[in-house]
C-alpha cells in the first residue's frame, strides 16, 4: 500500500478514526506522518453565531426604525436598548425587566430556550419550589384526567390547591 | 498558602497528574457568573460603586462559614499586584485575562488555600466564581463550586429571576451562569488530523473547542479546551453531564487512535517520543513553540508507557513554567527574547535531569 498523501513511497504509519459508526482509515508513509504533526494544526469550531451580528440586526428592525427615541430604557442604571444592542452588555440585574419582551428573540438564539429550569437561590427558592411543584402536579392532574382515575385526580387537585393557598 | 506564597510557586493544584483520565485530561473547570441585584455591572461603574462591590465580597469571602466548609480563603485587591504577578496568575490558569488587565474597574481575587477555588471580583460580572481540579473530575468540581456559591448567597442578594435564572452582564452567560471546562491533551487525533472532523460535530452538539496557548486558530502542544456553549435551558447537572460524556468520548477516540498508533507504527512513534525527549533534556535554547511541541510527544511517551521515570505532574508544571511570565518572574521583568529562550531550556533540562 502507498502513501495516501504523496503516492510515492510505502505507508507504515496507519490511523483509523470511528465517528458515528463510521470508520475513516489514513495510510502514510513516516515522511508524510511527521509533516502531519508538524503542520500547525489549525481550527475554528466555535458556533458560527455571531452575537454582534446579531444586534446589528437588532438595530435595523422597525423596533428601532420607527421611533428610536423611545428604546425602552432601564430606570436603575438608564441603559437603553439601543445602546445594549451596540454593545451586547446588560447595564445591571434590572435590565433584563427593564426591556422586556425585546429580548424573547435574542435569547432564544444566542441561548435556544428562554426558562431556567436549574439552581434557584435558597432565598428566592421558597416560592418558586412551590410553583414548579404545582406544575409537576398539574401535569399528574391531566395525566390522571386522561387516565380517568378520578380518586386520584381528586387527591391531586386538593394538593394544589393546598399549594396555591401558600402562594398567597 | 496565601496569594504572596501562590505568587513565588508555580505549582498549583490542578497540575497534580492524578484522577480519573489523568494522562489524557489535565483539568476540569467550572465558572459561575454572579451579580448583585441592582448594582451596575462593572463596565458602567463609577469607582465607589467598585470599590462597594469589592468590600461586600471580602466579607462573604472572609466569613467563617467559608473557612469552616471550605477553608481559610486569601483576598487581594488586583491593584495591590505588580502587572507581571498578574499575569503570572493568568498562566496558572487561576484568573481571567480580563481580570489582570491593566485598565478597568476596581478588581478583586479570592483564593482558596489549595488554589482550587478562585473568586473573581468585578471581572465582567461582579462575581466570577471558578472551581479548577487535575483529571476528568467536572462533577466534584461543581459540587464544590455550588457549595461556595450557597454560602456566598448567604451573605450576598444575587441576582436572580424566575425566568432567566442567574442575570448576567452579558446574554451568553445567563441561567446558570456555568461554563464548565476540560483541558485535554490530544495529540493522536491532532496527527491524524481526526481532530478536525471530531470538534466540527461537537459544535454541532452546542460544545466550543478551542486551543489552549497559540494565538488564533492555532493549538501549540496539542492541549484543547472543550467547554458547554449553552448556560440557559438545561440544569447545572445536565450541563456538567453532557460535558462529562461527551469528554469520555473524546477520550476513547484518543485512545483509539493511539493503540493503532502504536501496534502499526510503534518504532516511529519511539523515535519520534525520544527524539524530543533527547532535545528537551539536552537543548540549551528553545522557543515556546518548540519547547511545547515537544512536551507533548514527550507527555504521549509516558502515557504510553515508554518512558517510564518521568511523572506527569512534571510535564503539568512545565506548562507553567516555560511560559513567559514565570521566565521573567525568575530571570527579571527585562530579559529579552533571546535570554528567555536560553532560561526556557535551563528550567526544561534541570526539570527532566531531576526525575
Ligand atoms: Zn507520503
Ligand atoms: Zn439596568
Amino acid at each position: 500500500m502507498f502513501c495516501q498523501e504523496c503516492q510515492q513511497r510505502p505507508a507504515t504509519v496507519h490511523f483509523t478514526q470511528i465517528i458515528n459508526n463510521k470508520k475513516t482509515e489514513l495510510h502514510l508513509c513516516s515522511e508524510c506522518a511527521r509533516k502531519h504533526q508538524e503542520l500547525a494544526f489549525t481550527f475554528n469550531f466555535e458556533p458560527t453565531f455571531s452575537i454582534n451580528k446579531f444586534f446589528a440586526g437588532l438595530l435595523d428592525s422597525p423596533l428601532f426604525q420607527v421611533q428610536p427615541v423611545s428604546a425602552p430604557e432601564c430606570p436603575n442604571c438608564l441603559l437603553n436598548l439601543r445602546r445594549f444592542a451596540e454593545t451586547g452588555r446588560f447595564g445591571c440585574s434590572r435590565c433584563y425587566r427593564s426591556f422586556g419582551d425585546s429580548l424573547t428573540p435574542l435569547f432564544r438564539r444566542v441561548q435556544g430556550t428562554t426558562q431556567h429550569t436549574g439552581k434557584v437561590p435558597k432565598r428566592a427558592g421558597g416560592k418558586l419550589s412551590i410553583k414548579r411543584e404545582i406544575e409537576k402536579l398539574k401535569a399528574e392532574l391531566h395525566q390522571a384526567v386522561q387516565e380517568e382515575a378520578y380518586e386520584k385526580a381528586a387527591e391531586l387537585r386538593d394538593r394544589i390547591r393546598a399549594l396555591e393557598d401558600k402562594l398567597q | 498558602m496565601s496569594i504572596a506564597d501562590t505568587l513565588n510557586n508555580p505549582y498549583t493544584k490542578w497540575m497534580e497528574g492524578k484522577g480519573p483520565y489523568a494522562s489524557i485530561v489535565i483539568s476540569s473547570r467550572v465558572r459561575l457568573a454572579r451579580n448583585l441585584t441592582d448594582y451596575p455591572f462593572p463596565h458602567l461603574q463609577d469607582e465607589e460603586t467598585g470599590r462597594k462591590i469589592l468590600e461586600l465580597g471580602r466579607k462573604a469571602v472572609m466569613s467563617q462559614e467559608m473557612e469552616a466548609q471550605v477553608g481559610k480563603m486569601d483576598f487581594v485587591e488586583m491593584e495591590a499586584l505588580s502587572p507581571l504577578d498578574r499575569l503570572f496568575l493568568v498562566e496558572k490558569h487561576l484568573i481571567s485575562p480580563q481580570l489582570a488587565a491593566e485598565e478597568g474597574p476596581p478588581r478583586g481575587l479570592a483564593l482558596s488555600e489549595d488554589e482550587a477555588v478562585s473568586i473573581m471580583f468585578n471581572e465582567e460580572d461582579h462575581l466570577r466564581l471558578q472551581v479548577i481540579y487535575p483529571a476528568l473530575q467536572l462533577e466534584e468540581a461543581w459540587e464544590l463550586a455550588s457549595k461556595v456559591d450557597d454560602i456566598l448567597e448567604n451573605s450576598l442578594d444575587f441576582a436572580f429571576d424566575e425566568q432567566y435564572g442567574y442575570l448576567s452582564c452579558c446574554p451568553t452567560n445567563v441561567g446558570t451562569g456555568l461554563r464548565s471546562s476540560v483541558m485535554m491533551h490530544l495529540p493522536a487525533l491532532a496527527m491524524t488530523r481526526m481532530a478536525n472532523k471530531l470538534f466540527m460535530e461537537l459544535s454541532k452538539l452546542g460544545f466550543v473547542v478551542r486551543g489552549m496557548y497559540g494565538e488564533g486558530t492555532e493549538a501549540r502542544g496539542n492541549l484543547f479546551q472543550i467547554s458547554n456553549q449553552i448556560t440557559l435551558g438545561p440544569s447545572e447537572e445536565e450541563i456538567i453531564a453532557n460535558l462529562a460524556q461527551v469528554s469520555r468520548q473524546v477520550i476513547e477516540q484518543e485512545e483509539m487512535a493511539r493503540e493503532k498508533m502504536r501496534k502499526e507504527g510503534l518504532a516511529q512513534l519511539e523515535d519520534m517520543v525520544f527524539r524530543s525527549y533527547g532535545i528537551l533534556s539536552n537543548a540549551y535554547i528553545i522557543s515556546s513553540e518548540e519547547a511545547m511541541a515537544h512536551l507533548s510527544n514527550v507527555r504521549l511517551g509516558v502515557d504510553l508507557g515508554l518512558l517510564r521515570d518521568v511523572q506527569l505532574q512534571k510535564l503539568n508544571e512545565l506548562l507553567v513554567e516555560t511560559r513567559p511570565a514565570y521566565i521573567r518572574k525568575i530571570a527579571g521583568k527585562d530579559i529579552d527574547a533571546f535570554n528567555r529562550d536560553f532560561k526556557r531550556a535551563e528550567i526544561i533540562r534541570k526539570s527532566l535531569a531531576k526525575i
